[in-house]
């Protein structure tokens, strides 16, 4: 199997120039698809995804799909294979896709069944090896066909990267339009959004469970910040937290028993933990300041959050055990909204730098951090459940909008999806 | 001058009475949120023809109109990064102090804003500091606390739209609200 590594450098030089040419190439199949890739990486992998057998009646266009997820991920570079039509039966003349610059093949078929339901069928080849890397068959309402689009790239994206794929997870966002708030559930391509809930007031940090079945969120509907959490499949909400004053910030527990909140209920805006499905909070600890924005290492065992008991909102953690918080970012006067990776080796967080709101990815380990977006209005990051990218709210042409990016800042894309203002992000877990 | 600014303020604060919405009108499904079982993708999903990554919809709206009541008299703005009530908004809180201390049945809500640099959960939080010192502000004239609540709505309901500095300074802001 090639991997991302094996490569020599001869291979590589090649592939380096032919990655520029490709990208101006790829440009129109890029906008059908509306995925805005920015920056060329210098180690992605050469991939032909051809169209499916059958695409052309098909309520999705299974083959575009997957080239789209596969070049948003910034590991993969589509070839250009209009036009040639081969299916998951198909025997590879291997030289030629190699002569072609393919390091590896996707092709398949798909068709309505008698049923209604539609068949999928996948296969993928290693050409530089000759080999049969395998295939998926799937049976599906036509509502799933996008999902077993991103089941096939996280297929794919496994059998040659050896990580597991995210582009069958969904993301949560929330769109203004005039005055009516709208809570949209996404695939994490941004695309096959459905509301989950509309409001004339308005909603924010929203965040997945870790089920990926249920959202905690802000509600502004009583003309206070609540929390609710959302079933999404039914539509059915509970409140958890409607304390006298402001209750905000959700973040879940990675066992998915205990949210954690900033509650104004005792005075200032301060930090509890309470059982996610309601109940007595319990204080996780007590300032003079404001401490907001928990979030929960993976091993549950640790909270990031952000005070100003230094003086100006710097990001601190603290043992949920108890103990003191240590600071941890110490550049700046302005950093706000932690996002962990589920690797634990990376810290996201917004920074103010002259004036501007800058994504920042910080190394743990070594507490060295960098900027990785040009915008000047970043907010609110969320990392992939696989720790390869980030999804963060910005503006671009003074609309907000939706980016992610790979975490050296070489790859960006810009979602697709709602016009209107569109903001607080959250990148939702693999699903079994 | 406090016989007229009364005359002013109470039908202002009159007329905000009924814009409020209780939170018991909050629809709220009193369900335990159980896991949804997963089903695989090849699963007898036939008949039904409902997709597994489905979502229901729910809207909250009509209950909520949003009556964004635009006066003086209940408004004391704050200066960039400042929590501290300037002395001009002296008598608006002696004002609204004096009717609310006068029927005990009266509750206000007091609403922080912040202008729209920033994140929106510290800038939620900074709004709380406003709400709240108005609150306290409003204690120290001998308001109950049982007849207040300080709340934030961030950056989230700006008064004025635009980054200028003066529609900044409309926005850093505690709204006395009567619900």
């Amino acid at each position: 199997m090639p991997s991302l590594q094996d490569w020599d450098n001869a291979t590589m030089l090649k592939r380096i120039f032919i990655g520029f040419l490709a990208a101006v190439a790829c440009l129109p199949a890029l906008a059908q698809f509306r995925v805005d890739v920015s920056g060329v990486g210098l180690t992605q992998f050469p991939i032909a995804v051809l169209a499916f057998r059958g695409d052309d009646s098909s309520p999705q266009k299974i083959g575009g799909i997957v080239q789209a997820d596969l070049e948003r991920s910034g590991q993969f570079r589509g070839l250009d294979v209009a036009g040639v039509v081969l299916d998951e039966a198909s025997r590879l003349d291997f030289s030629a896709w190699r002569q072609k610059g393919a390091d590896a093949l996707v092709a398949g078929s798909i068709s309505r069944l008698a049923d209604g339901r539609y068949d999928v069928r996948m296969r993928l080849w290693d050409v530089v090896r000759g080999q049969d890397l395998g295939g998926q068959s799937f049976a599906v309402v036509a509502g799933d066909l996008r999902l077993v689009a991103h089941r096939i790239s996280d297929f794919v994206y496994e059998k040659l990267t050896g990580d597991k794929g995210v582009f069958s997870t969904r993301i949560v966002y929330v769109t203004k339009g005039g005055q009516t708030y709208n809570l949209w559930v996404a695939d994490a391509d941004g695309e096959n959004a459905q509301s989950a809930l509309k409001s004339t007031e308005p909603i924010i940090s929203p965040s997945w469970a870790p089920n990926g079945t249920q959202i905690a969120y802000v509600s502004f509907e009583s003309r206070k910040p609540v929390i609710f959490v959302h079933d999404v499949a039914s539509g059915k909400r509970r409140l958890v937290a409607n304390f006298k004053g402001s209750n905000s910030a959700p973040a879940w527990s990675p066992d998915g028993r205990t949210l954690a909140a900033t509650l104004s209920r005792d005075g200032g805006s301060q930090l509890y933990t309470m059982d996610a499905n309601g109940g007595e909070p319990r204080r996780l600890a007590q300032s003079s300041s404001i401490d907001t924005e928990p979030t929960f290492t993976a091993d549950g065992k640790t909270i990031y959050f952000v005070s100003d008991r230094g003086g100006s909102p710097q990001i601190y953690r603290m043992a949920l055990a108890g103990g003191t918080p240590e600071r941890v970012t110490f550049s700046g006067t302005y950093n706000i909204s932690p996002a962990l990776s589920r690797d634990g080796k990376w810290m996201a967080y917004i920074s103010r730098v002259s004036g501007a709101f800058k994504l920042h990815i910080m190394d743990l380990a070594s507490g060295a951090a960098n900027a990785v977006a040009d915008t000047v209005a970043d907010e609110n990051p969320s990392f992939s459940p696989n720790s390869k990218l980030i999804i963060y709210a910005t503006q671009q042409q003074g609309r907000e909008s939706l980016m992610t990016t790979t975490l050296d800042g070489k790859i960006k894309a810009r979602l697709a999806g709602q016009s209107g203002d569109i903001r607080e992000p959250d990148w939702g877990p693999v699903q079994k | 001058m406090k016989k007229f600014i009364l005359a002013v303020a109470i039908p202002v604060l009159l007329a905000a009475c009924g814009s409020a919405v209780k939170l018991d009108n909050v629809p709220v499904e009193d369900k335990a949120g159980s896991t949804v079982p997963q089903t695989s993708m090849d699963s007898k999903a036939a008949g039904s023809g409902v997709a597994q990554s489905g979502v229901t919809p729910v809207d909250t709206a009509k209950s909520n109109p949003d009556v964004a009541i635009q006066s003086t008299a209940r408004v004391v703005y704050f200066d960039y990064d400042s929590f501290a009530i300037r002395p001009e908004f002296q008598t608006l809180i002696e004002s609204h102090a004096r009717f609310v201390k006068g029927d005990k049945t009266k509750k206000i809500a007091i609403e922080g804003h912040t202008d729209d640099r920033g994140g929106r959960e510290y800038n939620l939080a900074l709004g709380q500091k406003r709400a709240e010192a108005v609150r306290s502000a409003l204690g120290l004239q001998g308001v109950a606390e049982s007849q207040m609540e300080a709340v934030s709505f961030g950056k989230e309901k700006p008064a004025v739209q635009g980054a200028t500095e003066a529609a900044m300074e409309k926005n850093r802001r505690a709204e006395i609200a009567y619900r």
